[in-house]
């Protein structure tokens, strides 16, 4: 454990005990509240909830490390690989296909036909991303590029088909639920949805620790990296299994929830020695702490409605990757 | 003994080496030397295992190296690439133990003595974003140095380097040579390849048109056969300076 991982954990665990006590109903630690409300209120509704921001965060967050490291860059994201609109689609094709489930199984419908949605999106890079390393060994060139852009693609029609699903809607009322699905939230999250995610994202992380050292060869370019002794297959595959499992639980259980995988590395970077390798585990807890302290703001912010979690979180991600920009071009980063 | 056996090289569908077969011996530095497009970068990634050959085989110690796992042949081998990147602004003692990344060790030893070999004593804790050209390429050999290879593969290490540092990085080939490992390098510089080199391959359009040591490899017949220069050696042996006439250059056939 380095020093960043040390001060997110420090922060991660101020940020819990006082999400766990903000909300509408403002729970004061030591007063004597009689024992139904509160203890209800924490351990139904605000405890699954903080537990389910920090496993999405931290999943985001360790995605968002292992893709900067791949792709050597820092302005990379895990939405490139197209695994979140991929998730979100097979999301989408449940409000159409949850009239065919037994309804023992329609509350699962959602989370399941986005993980499936994800695994069609691995599936599908798996491939090609046999065929691409395979190529750079011949020669043929391509390589990081061209997966890339792969991905790219794979995100765009996934992109198209949602939104040709919203635009064939069966009814305004699951018209209006798609939309604000997709926008990403925690709201009357359970302990269900912890269960679901929370051992996808740990195996997740897990699977990107076992990609550091290679993304740290990665550093010095493909070819010095292949010299080293990377596989470059074997890395693509860690890559598309942890972003997978990762990316494609967090939008099974929230919806899509933008930058945190682009921005919370940037915070994590200047802590460290800066090799990919000491980014992923610091970049889980930072990920954690960024998605539990802005899902407990929109829930205490005095709006009519709750705002979306994910509307927020792109609210505060956008003028931070204009700084990162502005930042970029005098050579700073 | 690192050797190319009728090796046929392909990158994007061309062939861009023919049937070359050459023995490197360890000891020595080996200059591969030819024109823009001679084949010479795809020659040293085949020799270190980077690409695959459309044909015949490269073989370290008589084993074919696209049979060898790749974490015995990066131990073995090691490579520094044309132009060599540095993604992250990472320190230098970091950017030095990378190259100990294929003995999953910490290398310690290792490490000092490579930083000590190239001078980078001072530098160690410096952001690779704050090195000078020259700096950035002593770290980069020391990133190699630091791996131990048996042969050290280098694509044009001196091209971006002042005199003084060309000829403080040859030096530095040239002690890796003395203490037993292989050197292989890339040039541009025919004078250089003259003076500093124990044999010189030169290749012509994907074929080795020489395999010989400097002073009958680089005779001013094949210079103007291979790159269309007139020209010629003044000096002596190990003091060698190339001089061309203007206008005399016959602009490459090709």
């Amino acid at each position: 454990m380095n020093r960043a991982s040390l001060v997110f954990a420090l922060l991660l665990a101020v940020l819990l005990p006082l999400s766990l006590l903000a909300g509408r109903v403002w729970i004061e630690p030591f007063a004597d509240h009689g024992p139904a409300n509160a203890a209800l209120i924490l351990a139904e509704l605000r405890l699954p909830r903080a537990v389910l921001a920090i496993v999405v965060g931290a999943g985001l967050g360790a995605a968002g490390a292992a893709m900067q490291g791949y792709l050597r860059n820092p302005l990379a994201d895990p939405g490139l690989f197209g695994i979140a609109p991929m998730a979100a689609l097979g999301a989408v094709a449940s409000f159409w296909l949850a009239p065919l489930l037994p309804p023992a199984w329609a509350p699962l419908g959602l989370p399941l036909l986005a993980l499936a949605g994800a695994g069609a999106g691995m599936a599908a890079l798996a491939l090609i991303a046999g065929r691409t390393a395979e190529d750079a060994r011949g020669g043929a060139g391509g390589g990081i590029a061209l997966f890339t852009l792969a991905g790219l693609m794979i995100a765009s029609l996934a992109g198209a088909l949602t939104a040709l699903a919203i635009t064939l809607a069966p009814n305004p009322f699951a018209l209006s639920e798609i939309v604000l699905w997709l926008n990403g939230a925690l709201t009357d999250r359970s302990w269900r949805e912890v269960a679901i995610a929370a051992p996808l994202v740990a195996g997740g992380v897990g699977v990107l620790a076992l990609a550091a050292k290679s993304l740290d060869a990665l550093t010095l370019g493909e070819e010095a990296a292949r010299s080293l002794g990377l596989d470059p297959r074997r890395l693509l595959l860690l890559l598309v299994a942890g972003v997978g499992l990762t990316v494609g639980a967090g939008v099974a259980v929230a919806g899509i929830i933008g930058f945190v995988g682009l921005v919370v590395p940037h915070l994590v970077r200047p802590l460290t020695d800066r090799l990919p390798s000491s980014l992923i585990l610091p970049s889980a807890l930072a990920g954690a702490c960024l998605v539990l302290a802005a899902d407990s703001a929109v829930r205490v912010l005095p709006l009519v409605t709750e705002l979306r979690l994910g509307i927020a979180l792109s609210l505060i991600g956008a003028p931070f990757f204009l700084w990162l920009l502005l930042r970029m071009r005098r050579g700073m980063l | 003994m690192l050797a190319a056996e009728n090796l046929v090289l392909a990158r994007g569908g061309a062939r861009v080496v023919e049937n070359l077969s050459a023995a490197l011996a360890p000891g020595e530095i080996t200059a591969i030397i030819g024109p823009n497009g001679a084949g010479k970068s795809s020659l040293l990634l085949a020799l270190a295992g980077l690409l695959r050959p459309a044909a015949g085989r490269v073989a370290l110690e008589g084993e074919d190296l696209a049979a060898l796992a790749p974490r015995a042949r990066a131990q073995a081998l090691g490579y520094l690439p044309q132009a060599p990147e540095i993604a992250w602004d990472v320190a230098v003692e970091n950017l030095v133990a990378l190259g100990r990344l294929p003995w999953r060790d910490r290398g310690r030893p290792e490490i000092e003595s490579a930083i000590a070999a190239l001078g980078l004593d001072e530098l160690r804790h410096r952001p690779a974003s704050r090195l000078s050209g020259g700096e950035r390429a002593r770290v980069l050999l020391a990133r190699v140095l630091a791996g131990t290879p048996r042969w050290i593969l280098a694509d044009e290490p001196l091209a971006a380097l002042d005199l003084a540092h060309q000829i403080a990085l040859l030096a530095h080939l040239r002690a890796c040579a003395a203490a037993g490992q292989g050197v292989v390098v890339v040039l541009h510089d025919l004078a250089l390849a003259m003076n500093h080199a124990d044999r010189v391959l030169v290749l012509d359009a994907g074929t080795l048109v020489v395999d010989a040591a400097p002073e009958a490899a680089l005779a001013p017949g094949l210079i103007a056969q291979v790159w269309g220069v007139a020209a010629r050696w003044i000096g002596e042996p190990g003091a060698r300076a190339l001089l061309t006439a203007k206008g005399d250059a016959a602009p490459p056939g090709r």
